[in-house]
């Protein structure tokens, strides 16, 4: 983002022995890894690897079969549920309602959400970091594929979380929207932690470590 | 989170988002409508007693419950916003806005079929005791959008979720309307106000329980 570099925000993502099985197919087993202000993991694997389920467990939307995922803020553990206060999530699975326009979803999530920022001074600071500010009041029905990724970045930054999320963090971004999504993850890393769940090489260049999930996971550091 | 402005903030939403989509609105006023012509089509000139008149009054208002209420959850899953909802407000604030959405969704409901019915069945369809009608009609929408409520969450994930809401509701509902049958038959008789108070303190039990019981299980409902 611009103006400034932010603070380094004092949070530590722990996940202890993360097993997930749908009906009895194993999906992945015994993860482990902390991650600190200034972190950033990539989750890599083929199709069908895990890193998506993974990405939800990590961000409280699904529940793993075994083992734990904690956040700790300002070195105090807060539940998952006041977790997601400081979490901003950037997936395929998400999505924002077609009948409202997109500064009207930022409005009306931010208020469920209880934020105690100014809602339209963010609103506003968001749509324009990822080139919708002109398409505000159009209805998300009415925005192509790409725009509404973008949409989904507005939203995960709206609240500037400790820890960003993102699932395949370009898809269906032209050149312009990659650019600005490298821009990012580079504040990101900077100020919070940042994980990458990807198929993409490139993108998982953009982190310091790498998650190599498959028949046998693997922690790689890569700078 | 402040849970009480989370939950206002996502009552508003989704009262928005029905005025803008008439996602559930349009599927009960038209349930209604039908309803009641056909209930009228096959009375014909028959008077009906007030117990057939509170039978038919709580069927037309089961069924059009039925065709509407469950669509609080479906239409999240079926538009992908779940997960967005997941994100935003804790499971407490789910099911509390929710719950009272359903509720002012069901007295608007119960409101219209009144107004229908008044109008349709004038003749025989009086209330001789306002004060147990009222009563009633509000317990009886509150206890339907507790039970709805909790269901319509579960079934939001099935698969077959069009046929397994009524079927799974049914059960649950069965105690809710046998009463306020028999609550709306004294209305319409004119018998005093303390002749329903059972009938009251039974519809009272059945909120209580099933609210209280919903929200202990909606944590392991709601999320995946």
């Amino acid at each position: 983002m611009e103006g400034g570099d932010p603070p380094m925000i004092d949070v530590t993502l722990t996940a202890t022995g993360i097993t997930k099985l749908f009906n009895r197919r194993m999906i992945f087993r015994e993860i482990s890894f902390s991650l600190k202000g200034g972190d950033s993991l990539a989750i890599t694997g083929r199709n069908g690897s895990g890193k998506s389920t993974l990405v939800k467990i990590l961000c409280g939307v699904l529940t793993p079969t075994q083992g734990t995922v904690q956040f700790a803020i300002g070195g105090k553990r807060v539940s998952i549920d006041a977790a997601k206060d400081y979490l901003g999530l950037v997936t395929p699975y998400l999505q924002l309602y077609d009948e409202f326009s997109g500064w009207e979803n930022l409005e009306l999530l931010s208020r469920i959400r209880s934020n105690d920022f100014p809602i339209d001074e963010r609103a506003a600071e968001s749509l324009k970091l990822v080139g919708l500010w002109d398409r505000r009041k159009d209805m998300v029905r009415t925005y192509s594929s790409g725009m509404k990724q973008r949409l989904k970045y507005a939203f995960a930054l709206l609240h500037r979380p400790a820890v960003l999320v993102l699932d395949e963090p370009t898809s269906n971004l032209d050149a312009e929207g990659v650019e600005v999504v490298k821009r990012v993850a580079e504040a990101q890393r900077a100020s919070g932690i940042l994980v990458v769940a990807t198929s993409d090489a490139i993108e998982a260049q953009w982190c310091a470590r790498e998650l190599r999930l498959g028949n046998q996971t693997q922690m790689v550091t890569i700078r | 989170m402040s849970t009480l402005s989370s939950t206002y903030a996502l009552i508003r939403k989704d009262i928005q988002s029905e005025l803008r989509t008439r996602y559930a609105l349009n599927a009960l006023l038209m349930f209604v409508v039908t309803t009641v012509a056909t209930i009228l089509f096959a009375l014909r000139s028959d008077q009906p007693t007030a117990t057939v008149l509170a039978g038919m009054y709580w069927v037309v208002i089961f069924f059009t419950a039925m065709s509407g209420l469950s669509r609080i959850f479906v239409s999240e899953e079926e538009r992908g916003t779940t997960m967005t909802l997941q994100l935003v407000a804790s499971p407490s604030v789910v099911y509390f806005g929710k719950l009272l959405f359903n509720v002012v969704l069901t007295l608007s409901l119960t409101l219209a079929v009144t107004l229908l019915y008044t109008i349709v069945f004038s003749t025989s369809f009086t209330i001789q005791t306002p004060s147990i009608f009222a009563v009633t009609v509000l317990l009886g929408s509150l206890g339907f959008a507790s039970a709805a409520t909790i269901i319509a969450a579960i079934v939001a994930k099935a698969n077959t979720r069009g046929t397994l809401y009524p079927v799974l509701s049914f059960p649950v509902l069965i105690v809710l309307l046998m009463t306020v049958m028999s609550a709306t038959a004294k209305a319409l008789d004119g018998e005093e106000f303390g002749a329903a108070m059972g009938d009251f303190q039974i519809l009272l039990g059945y909120i209580l329980a099933i609210t209280g019981g919903s929200y202990l299980l909606f944590d392991y409902v709601w999320k995946d």
